[in-house]
């Protein structure tokens, strides 16, 4: 499988030509439905077979360089365009495409009828293939082209139904925000390469754990870059506020870009340097308070949403916090299981909204929603099951990987810490629940003479319930010590985050923790989680009347007024300042006033030496003997 | 043909321009293909000469060297390094692009116009490849001519005010060059009190000249190129001439125009005057970083979509400027490629808001807005062209500016990580200016009556922007076709330099050697009496 590797790139890059090039000539949806997905299936089942490949070898060699050729040489400056192949590259591809391909399928039901769906389907291949880029590449260089490929992609398509006006705001908003991070990303590469000689990762990881005595603020400086970077991929504080409005794209990307994937590309390129980070603990005591206040933040935000995908997009953000709390106490195969079982619920979550959308008539206001358990009997159960993952209910995938988080949080940080994401996790259930509780129970609060819900085709609903079925039992992966069974997923990943761990365990010297603490913690977790679910039930289940929010379930309503904030304190100084003092004083008034003031006075000058040519013959001679005068005297005198 | 390879590149287009002028001006189809099919002959030569250079090697090739005035010591002297062979290749693909942006938007004096394109072809061609100061002179201040007309006779309302604002404002950077080429031809004759304009002989002469000559003719012979540039805050008579320029006019001036003093502060001020360019070095820097975020600054907040993309062209040259006096391989590199980037992407982007003119008559953006829906392939076109500009990883922009960052940040000539963080920024204003750009054309509903029926891009527009997408995605995908040809240059040019420092020290050692044995003879004399 190794040796048509290339195909794995190559095919969603021709799914994408094709489609984008000829899809209109084609006209056929099922055409160019079916080319696309083709083209993220087969990619998905080399991934599968270079697993196997790689599990026979032993784990130190699980490590394969694909060389392809050299993109950008000159001067000491050598980037190939090669891949890495290792544990964790791998779960990445297999979350990318295999997600990707269900959700692909998905796409073809939810988007008939669209008409520019050949379009829809060369944007997600573009996508896939850029996404694999990034998880695939062996140097930042190769990452950063797959980090803006999906910006791109994401640009694109939460602009796709561009006629709407607010699309285009929150597609730009998405790129530009991503490319405050990306700042940081350019600037930590700048940095690398001229320092270390080099952006190849494993050159790189190579020279810092070398032994060689290093510049601590180097370091700092390019793990706190980098993460800049991450906070915008994966909408963390302060660069968040682009997702929610991302939302404003076709579900299938919500759930694909906007939940299972992209947003997950700033945890995978941590995780992808943690031995860097792993040296600088300033740093990751910043990535752990940052996780914490973002995931506390985006939940509570969800607590007053209405409209289903937003709740989705904030408990996103939210989930994402939680990985970013995991890689904040270095446990980063954590955060990577946390990230594979997240891309399961949530898109399920997503790609179930939209199958209740579609079936509403475009409506996503849960208040206006009620009752749908009936009516959309696999989209509510599939739906049921990512909510009660996402809330931590045992044995469902989500229970494994947010119960290891909480774990490693309460040893490897403060008790305090520890209760906030508790509390987090509590808010989490909550919410999801209101958002089960609003959508499925109670009385239809729509106009039932008008909307008539109605489950949504197989190749919407065959998605769901594989999504489900996954985010079950995708778990036991993972299965944590106190049970006794091996945890396959760290041991998979183990080579790669082996020396981040050791380094972790030099600084971090934290002795045996005791069985009974954990399972307590996990009952406590369990429980807490389950009150919260139940409470939310309660609350919303029967609840038909809506009051507009006052006080500071406003402020939550309108998120803590953030995007206004800034909005009044980054956007409006500059756009001002440069129109009404750059522009219109500066560059107009004062630089160019000059230039032409210049000429004008040359204009001037001249006008007025004109005069001196009066055209009178007298005047001439007149000034002829004058100078006759002025020289003789000036002969005879001097 | 070997011999004379170069000199028949700058007057094949410029001989055959003239039967242009003997065609009926009724037979506007036969000019029309007449010119576009020398233009694309000539691109075949500049093609030929390609496939003939030697990029292994950083002299210069081709070279020919004949007596032309004698009296001023002066030679018709050609010659091509991988530097120049990019621009020429840059200058004979832009050309034939110009000529189709051109079939139907010229209505008036069909035949000069087609006439002054090829000339101006020719000229360009010099200026890229003269090796003889007083040649290169003759060949920059031609340009002007063809330029002056393009703008004046075939531009909008408020020409007239525009071409004499760029022909006046150059023209006073042209004349301090011509002083400064006068008196280092005099400084550095390899035989005192004979003139020379051979530049090279002068470079190896001029770069050991004082540090106080080398600063005044470094600033007399830069000040005319950085106008040209424009740096900021040289800048103003660029926006009005973009403005009033037609659409080639734009393309022209900015792909071609522009790159004549980046060319010539590498070439002229750099190689010439080592000392005075690191002395230089903190002011242009300063300049080239202000300019980057203030053109993007300025850009963001234009009304008039052909102003927007001048204000973006302040910005991308001043990452050049600062490539430039980087004086790194990475930074060269990246400042030439940038050249050809810049030519190619803002090339584009004024073929594009031509196409937007041609169709509406203005270019006020909010005359616009959802145009995609009326013309999905145009969409497409423009948003890769600015994607391009706003240096996406995979298109050709961000090759140029992550060179020029990479070879910049340690630099030891601008001595300071800050000049290279601060114009980072420019990758978030980039996308700034453009996306909002493209939004308030292109998306949301179709507003206006008069756009509803818009026609999508015509084959002869898409014959005209679709050579310079190709070089996009293949300078992204692929850079290192066009990085090969000038890395042996550059790294001849860094190393000339660095050997000019070296005999500048050595002559300074001598000549306070000198000093020192005068003072000595002026002090033993008085003894003696």
């Amino acid at each position: 499988m190794l040796k048509i590797f290339y195909l794995v790139p190559l095919l969603p890059l021709l799914g994408f030509l094709i489609n984008f090039l000829i899809g209109k000539k084609i006209n056929n949806e099922k055409i160019s439905g079916i080319i696309s997905s083709v083209a993220v299936l087969i990619p998905f089942i080399i991934g599968v077979g270079v697993l196997f490949e790689i599990l026979a070898l032993p784990p130190e060699a699980r490590t394969i360089p694909i060389h392809y050729f050299s993109w950008l040489f000159t001067g000491i400056l050598n980037v190939n365009f090669a891949y890495v192949v290792d544990p964790l590259s791998l779960v990445m591809l297999l979350v990318v495409t295999g997600v990707g391909f269900l959700i692909h399928v998905y796409s073809l039901g939810y988007m008939h009828g669209d008409k520019e769906y050949h379009i829809f389907f060369s944007y997600m291949n573009l996508f896939i293939f850029a996404m694999l880029q990034l998880v695939l590449a062996d140097n930042f260089l190769l990452i950063f082209l797959g980090w803006e490929g999906v910006g791109l992609c994401s640009y694109l398509l939460i602009g796709f139904w561009y006629e709407k006006k607010f699309t285009g705001d929150a597609a730009k908003k998405a790129f530009v925000v991503n490319r405050i991070g990306d700042f940081g990303f350019m600037t930590a590469m700048l940095l690398i390469f001229n320092n270390f000689g080099t952006l190849d990762i494993t050159h790189f990881i190579g020279k810092i754990s070398s032994g060689v005595p290093l510049n601590d603020g180097l370091l700092v400086a390019i793990a706190l870059l980098l993460f800049l970077g991450a906070t915008g991929k994966s909408a963390q504080i302060p660069l968040f506020v682009w997702l929610p409005d991302a939302m404003a794209g076709p579900t299938p990307v919500s759930a694909l870009i906007h939940a299972a994937t992209m947003v997950t590309a700033g945890v995978y390129l941590i995780a992808r340097v943690s031995l860097l980070y792993s040296l600088v603990p300033l740093v990751n005591s910043i990535i752990l308070i940052l996780g914490i206040f973002t995931a506390l933040l985006a939940a509570t935000m969800a607590l007053k949403q209405n409209d289903i995908k937003k709740i989705l997009a904030y408990s996103t953000i939210s989930q994402l916090g939680f990985m970013f709390i995991a890689l904040g106490v270095s446990a980063y195969h954590i955060a990577v299981f946390h990230l594979m079982t997240h891309a399961f619920f949530k898109a399920l979550m997503f790609l179930g909204s939209g199958s209740v959308i579609h079936s509403m008539h475009e409506e996503q206001d849960i208040r206006n929603m009620g009752g749908l358990k009936d009516k959309l009997k696999i989209t509510y159960i599939t739906f049921l099951i990512g909510a009660l993952a996402i809330s931590g209910i045992p044995p469902l995938s989500g229970f494994f990987s947010k119960d290891e988080i909480l774990w490693n949080t309460f040893i490897g940080s403060n008790p305090v810490f520890y209760i906030i994401v508790l509390f987090t996790a509590m808010l989490t259930a909550f919410y999801m629940f209101r958002l089960v509780a609003l959508t499925f129970f109670g009385k239809p609060r729509y106009n039932t003479d008008h909307v008539h819900p109605h489950e949504s085709p197989a190749s919407m609903t065959i998605p769901l319930i594989i999504l489900a079925v996954l985010a079950a039992i995708g778990g036991f992966v993972g299965l944590p010590h106190y049970t006794g069974a091996v945890n396959y997923f760290e041991h998979f990943l183990e080579p790669v985050f082996r020396q981040a761990s050791t380094v972790y365990s030099t600084i971090h010297p934290h002795g045996e923790h005791s069985i009974t603490l954990e399972l307590i913690l996990v009952a406590v977790s369990v429980i807490a989680a389950g009150f919260a679910a139940f409470l939310s039930f309660r609350l919303f289940s029967k609840k038909d009347k809506f009051e507009n929010e006052k006080g500071f379930g406003k402020i939550l309503e309108d998120k803590y007024y953030i995007d206004e904030a800034y909005d009044y304190a980054v956007i409006t100084p500059i756009q001002k300042t440069s129109e009404n003092f750059l522009w219109k004083i500066f560059d107009v008034k004062i630089i160019d006033g000059f230039v032409n003031w210049l000429a004008g006075y040359f204009v001037k000058l001249s006008a007025d030496w004109r005069k001196i040519q009066t055209g009178v013959i007298q005047d001439y001679t007149t000034i002829t003997v004058a100078g006759i005068v002025v020289i003789i005297l000036y002969l005879l005198f001097l | 043909m070997i011999n004379s390879i170069l000199s028949t590149l700058i007057f094949l287009p410029v001989i055959l321009s003239l039967p242009v002028l003997f065609f009926r001006k009724e037979n506007y189809k036969i000019i029309k293909f007449y010119s576009l099919t020398i233009s694309l002959l000539v691109f075949a030569f500049a093609i030929f000469l390609f496939t003939k250079f030697q990029p292994e090697s950083g002299e210069y090739q081709f070279v020919e060297r004949v007596l032309w005035i004698k009296s001023t010591n002066t030679f018709f002297y050609l010659g091509v390094d991988g530097f120049s062979m990019l621009l020429v290749l840059l200058t004979a693909l832009i050309i034939p692009v110009c000529i189709l942006a051109s079939w139907n938007s010229i209505k008036i004096k069909i035949k000069e116009y087609f006439f002054l394109m090829l000339l101006l072809e020719g000229a360009l061609f010099g200026v890229f490849l003269s090796l003889d100061t007083i040649l290169f002179y003759v060949f920059w201040e031609f340009i002007l001519i063809p330029m002056y007309f393009m703008i004046g006779i075939w531009g909008s309302e408020n020409r007239i005010y525009a071409t004499l604002k760029f022909f006046l404002y150059t023209m006073f950077g042209s004349v301090l060059l011509l002083i400064g080429i006068i008196w280092v031809g005099f400084l550095a004759s390899p035989i005192p009190g004979l003139f020379t304009s051979d530049l090279i002989e002068i470079s190896r002469i001029s770069s050991t000249l004082p540090l106080d000559k080398q600063v005044y003719l470094i600033i007399i012979f830069t000040l005319g190129f950085l106008i040209k540039v424009p740096l900021f805050p040289f800048h103003t008579w660029l926006p009005d001439a973009h403005v009033q320029a037609p659409t080639a006019g734009s393309v022209i001036l900015a792909a071609l125009l522009l790159k004549m003093g980046t060319y010539g502060l590498i070439r002229f001020s750099m190689g010439m005057f080592p000392i005075g360019f690191i002395e230089l070095t903190p002011y242009i820097a300063v300049l080239a970083v202000i300019g980057i975020v203030y053109g993007a600054l300025l850009s963001i907040v234009q009304t008039d979509m052909k102003k927007l993309v001048a204000y973006s062209s302040v910005s991308h040259m001043g990452f050049i400027v600062l490539g430039t006096f980087a004086l790194t391989v990475e930074a060269m590199q990246g400042a030439i490629i940038q050249m050809i980037n810049h030519g190619l992407s803002t090339g584009s982007l004024f073929l594009i808001v031509g196409m937007l003119y041609e169709r509406r008559h203005t270019k006020e953006i909010v005359q616009y807005g959802g145009i995609k829906k009326v013309m999905p392939v145009f969409s497409a076109i423009f948003l890769i062209v600015s994607l391009s500009s706003i240096g996406l990883p995979g298109l050709n922009g961000f090759i140029g500016e992550f060179l020029i960052l990479i070879g910049s940040f340690n630099s030891q000539n601008l001595g300071s990580h800050w000049y290279t963080i601060i114009s980072t920024t420019a990758v978030i204003l980039s996308a700034v200016y453009l996306l909002w750009l493209f939004q308030r054309v292109m998306l949301g509903p179709v507003e206006k009556e008069e756009n509803k029926s818009l026609k999508d891009i015509s084959k002869i527009e898409l014959a005209s922007i679709l050579p310079l997408l190709l070089f996009i995605v293949w300078i992204g995908v692929q850079p290192n076709t066009f990085l090969k040809v000038s890395e042996n240059s550059v790294k001849k040019v860094l190393t000339n330099f660095e050997n000019a420092k070296k005999s500048y020290e050595q002559k300074q050692i001598e000549r306070d050697q000198l000093k020192e044995l005068e003072k000595n003879q002026q002090s033993t004399q008085p003894i003696q009496e």
